[in-house]
Order: structure tokens, then sequence, then C-alpha cells
């Protein structure tokens, strides 16, 4: 009876973690894709010589810690993308278009720097605006702020409930062998006075506890394995947006190789200590 | 062997159950103890086993000090005895067979022994027609068999036996008595409790009277007599 409630509890713990984890290594992959393809905008000021914008690349380039990428586009090079953007493969009218008019773009000349965590932009950013003649700095603050916020939020809910599950589990793993104890006393007594080892005597409660651990994991892993492949196919059918947009999800293999293990360990773990601290209260004849 | 060196056990309440009693026995000897109910045998029992500690003064057993002992070492020590129980301490979930391989399983003999000697003790005592019963279908003579059986299957050093024949009729009670002799003549130190005077008598061994905790008499081929 107590076994079945364990295992249940042990259950929801898991599957909750693991939930939680596939949310979590989905959410940190799509925020790698963003974080690739945000990034700052570098302006100069008006007039500067070709000499100080390099002087300021190589200054940002320095930041090894935080930039990936540093690509400085010159004012025809914007201008020219610009204009690809605007006409779309109408290469006539923009080549027209172009021969009539001069760069209006002339001040654009500027950096693309792209940063490994988007955590870190900011202080990119006020680095960048110490260093002289830079004009002014472009960067998608909001979205950041949004993506890095909500991570830390699931992780922290997540984390937090985690923690309540497996307190109740493990205490629910120590009621039943506490119950089994108290139900052979006499026996595990006998057991003492000819001889019996402590390690003899606790070793099948601990082996219980496991038990209990393995089988409260093996459930809600194999549950997620099938659910995260439904959910997958689903939201990969439904919105086929999200595709282009997010580079794909994390297929179900990736995220069991890691999560599999883990689980698994963690039931055994969660087990070991519910019985092992238990056996020990009350195994002191 | 054996040394009691002026133990006193007290319970919570009430006269010491032991009183400063001073003892020794010998490797191989055997020992009636004897004495009015409430006298302190079980108590004595309990000592040697280490079931309990005395309140004061020391137990010697093979050279070691029972109070000294750590738990790892206690296990290892009540290996080398065999007792019997007064109240028998039967598995209930478990038949007769069960009761005795347990003894062997504890202290982690491999099957192949049990195989062997399980059913060479229940021959021993005469029970191996029973040995699938389970002890609540046993009579209290059958059940006393089932312990003393429990208590030898490991061929133990010490020997210690409480009122092993107190349900047993007279020719019953003098087999076993006589395996018991047989056993201690191998080199087994014999400890038994008893209330059978006629046996005491007739088997003329070293015989311990106990009352109210003392020792009021130590004799070697002693007699039970009361006064
Ligand atoms: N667990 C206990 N708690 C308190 N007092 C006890 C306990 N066990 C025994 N006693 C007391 O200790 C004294 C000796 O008891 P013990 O069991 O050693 O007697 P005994 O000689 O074995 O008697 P019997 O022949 O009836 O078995 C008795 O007065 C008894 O009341
Ligand atoms: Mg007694």
């Amino acid at each position: 009876m107590f076994s079945l409630a364990s295992i249940a509890t042990m259950g929801a713990c898991i599957f909750l973690f693991g939930l939680f984890f596939a949310l979590n290594l989905n959410f940190t992959y799509i925020m790698k894709n963003v974080e690739s393809n945000v990034g700052i905008t570098v302006f100069f000021n008006e007039g500067l010589d070709q000499a100080s914008i390099d002087t300021i690349g190589q200054e940002i380039r320095n930041r090894t810690d935080i930039v990936t990428k540093c690509n400085y586009v010159s004012a025809d090079e914007a201008w020219e993308s610009y204009i690809a953007e605007y006409f779309e493969g109408n290469t006539q009218a923009a080549e027209g278009f172009k021969a009539n008019k001069d760069n209006p773009l002339k001040h654009s000349a500027h950096y693309e720097v792209y940063v490994n965590e988007i955590e870190k932009q900011n202080e990119l950013v006020n680095y960048i605006k110490g260093l002289e003649g830079v004009r002014n700095i472009n960067q998608s603050q909001q979205a950041s702020e949004t993506l890095s916020t909500i991570n830390r939020l699931i992780t922290t809910v997540s984390m937090l409930l985690i923690i309540i599950l497996l307190a109740v589990s493990i205490f629910l793993i120590s009621n039943t062998i506490s119950v089994g104890v108290s139900v052979r006393k006499e026996e595990i007594g006998i057991m003492k006075l000819i001889g019996a080892t402590d390690t003899f005597v606790r070793l099948p409660f601990i082996l219980e506890g496991i038990l209990i651990g393995l089988v409260g994991a093996a459930i809600p892993l194999t549950a997620l394995y099938f659910l995260y492949n439904q959910a997958i196919e689903y939201i990969l059918t439904k919105f086929s947006v999200l595709q282009n947009f997010m580079n794909g999800l994390q297929p179900v293999n990736h995220v069991f190789q890691f999560l599999l293990p883990v689980g698994l360990i963690l039931g055994m773990g969660i087990g070991f200590v519910g019985s092992f601290f238990t056996i020990r209260k009350h195994l002191k004849v | 062997m054996i040394t009691l060196d002026s133990v006193s056990k007290s319970y919570e309440k009430g006269k010491p159950a032991i009183h400063n009693i001073s003892l020794h026995i010998d490797k191989g000897e055997f020992v009636f103890v004897v004495g009015d109910s409430g006298s302190g045998k079980s108590t004595l029992i309990k000592l040697l086993l280490k079931e309990l500690n005395p309140s004061s003064g020391t137990i010697f057993v093979n050279g070691k000090i029972l109070n000294k002992l750590t738990r790892r070492q206690i296990s290892k020590y009540r290996r080398s005895l065999g007792v019997v129980f007064q109240d028998f301490r039967l598995l209930k979930d478990r038949n007769v067979y069960e009761n005795v391989a347990f003894s062997q399983r504890v202290i982690e003999k491999p099957n192949w022994m049990i195989k062997k000697r399980v059913p060479e003790v229940l021959t021993l005592v005469g029970l191996a027609d029973k040995y699938r019963s389970n002890p609540k279908e046993l009579s209290g003579g059958e059940q006393q068999r089932v312990a003393l059986a429990r208590a030898l299957v490991n061929r133990p050093k010490i020997l210690l036996a409480d009122e092993p024949t107190g349900n047993l009729d007279p020719k019953n009670s003098n087999e076993i008595m006589k395996m018991l002799e047989e056993i201690s003549e191998c080199g087994t130190t014999v400890l038994v409790v008893t209330h059978n005077k006629g046996i005491v008598n007739v088997m003329k061994k070293r015989v311990i009277h106990l009352r109210k905790g003392v020792i009021i008499s130590d004799e070697k081929e002693g007699i039970y007599v009361e006064n």
C-alpha cells in the first residue's frame, strides 16, 4: 500500500524532472539559435577614418570572453544588401536604381557583433559605448531579456517543485521501509541474536528501497519518451513556421541520451537514501 | 572458556535479577543451572548471549570481554553460540526446514551446506518427517526440538539451552539430554537450564543452583534438592 504511494510520488517527481529537463533543453537550444542570429550593431562618428574604425574593431574582438564574431560592413556593402533586399532578385531595376543615386547610407558603415551568451550582452554594450569614435549601438535588448527571464523562471519553478517532490518521495519510501521493519521486528530480533550482521539485516530493505526507486523512475521515463515524441511531431506539423525560425527542436533520442541515465540514477538514489537512513535509525539493536 | 566476575544485572525496577555472581566454566564442560522460577536463570543466559548487558561486573568468553565488543564483533561472537530460547522464538511464517535453514542463511553459509546439514540435524532431533510443517501445527515438544535443531545446526562452540526439555515427556527428555551430553563430549561447552530434577540427579554433572539471583551452591556431580 505504502509502496504504491511511494512509487506514484516518485513517478511524479521523475516525470516533472524529465518534463522540465526537456523543456529547458529545448529552450536553451532555441536561445542559442536566437543568440547567434541577434547581434549588436555598432555605428561610428561621421567621418571617422579607417584606422580608427580598425582600432575599434580590434578592441571589440579583444573581448573573446563574450564576442564570438565581429564583422565589418562598409557603407557600400550596407547599401548593396539594402537594395538586394528591397528589389528582391529584380537585378535590372536594382542596377538602375543604384546608378541614379548616391549612396544615401554614407554613414552606415558598422560592425555586426555576435555574443556567446545573451545575458552578457549588456556588459558588452557598456564596454563598446566607452570606446572612442562610437556613435550609436543598436541591440535587440527586449528579445534577449524576455528570453532569459522566461528561462530563469522555468528553471526556478521546476527546481522548487522537484525539491518538494524529492522530499516527499524520500519521506514516503522511508515510511514504506518503516512499516516493513515493524512488521518483521521479531524476525529481525531473532536474526540479530543468532549472529546476523547489520549489513545482512539491512540489505533486503535497502534493495527494496532501490527497487521502488527504479520502478518509480522507469514508468515516468517511458511515458515521457512517448509523450515527447508525440509532442514534437505535433508541434512540427502544426506550426511548420517554427521549424524555420527555431531550427527545429531537440530530437527525442538526444534528450533521452542524458535524461535516461540521470532519471534512473536519481530514482535509485532516492530509494537508497530513503531506505538507508530509515533502516539505520531502526536497527540500533 | 566462560568467566563471570562479580556480575550483577538489575532491570529498571525492583531487586537485581542477578546479584554479584562469579563463576568459571571450562571448555567442553556440561553444566546444569537450576533454581526456582524468577531466580535469574534466563537472565544469566541473556547476559551470555549479550542480549542484555550487565549492570556491573565483567563477562569473559574465550578471553574476550563481552562489554567491549563492537557491533560487528557481537555478530561474530553470537555465531559461535547455539541458543535454545525458553520461548523457542521460531519464525511463524516459515516451515520447520526454513526455520533451521534460517540459522545457517543468517551467517551466510553456502547452499550446499544448508541442504546437507538441515536434514541431518532434523533427523537427529527426530523431526525428519515434519520438515514441511509450520510451527503452529506442531506440539510444544516438537517446537522445542525445532529450536534445538536450529541451535545445533551451526555446530556451536557453546550451547546455551533454556529449558530444552520443558515440554517433553520423560522418554524424549532423556533422549535429548543424552544428545546434549554427546555434543559436550565432542568439545562443545553446554549450559542447560532445567527444572527436571530426575534427569539432573541421574546425570551426575556440575549443578549451579541459583536463588534470588545469587549462587547458593555449585557442585561437581551435584544433585538438585530443594531446601
Ligand atoms: N524484561 C524484564 N523486565 C523487568 N524484569 C524482568 C525482566 N525479565 C525478567 N525480569 C525479572 O527478573 C527476575 C529473574 O527473571 P528470569 O527470567 O531470569 O527468571 P528465571 O529463573 O528464568 O525464571 P523461570 O524459571 O520462570 O524461567 C524475575 O524476578 C523477573 O521478574
Ligand atoms: Mg527462564
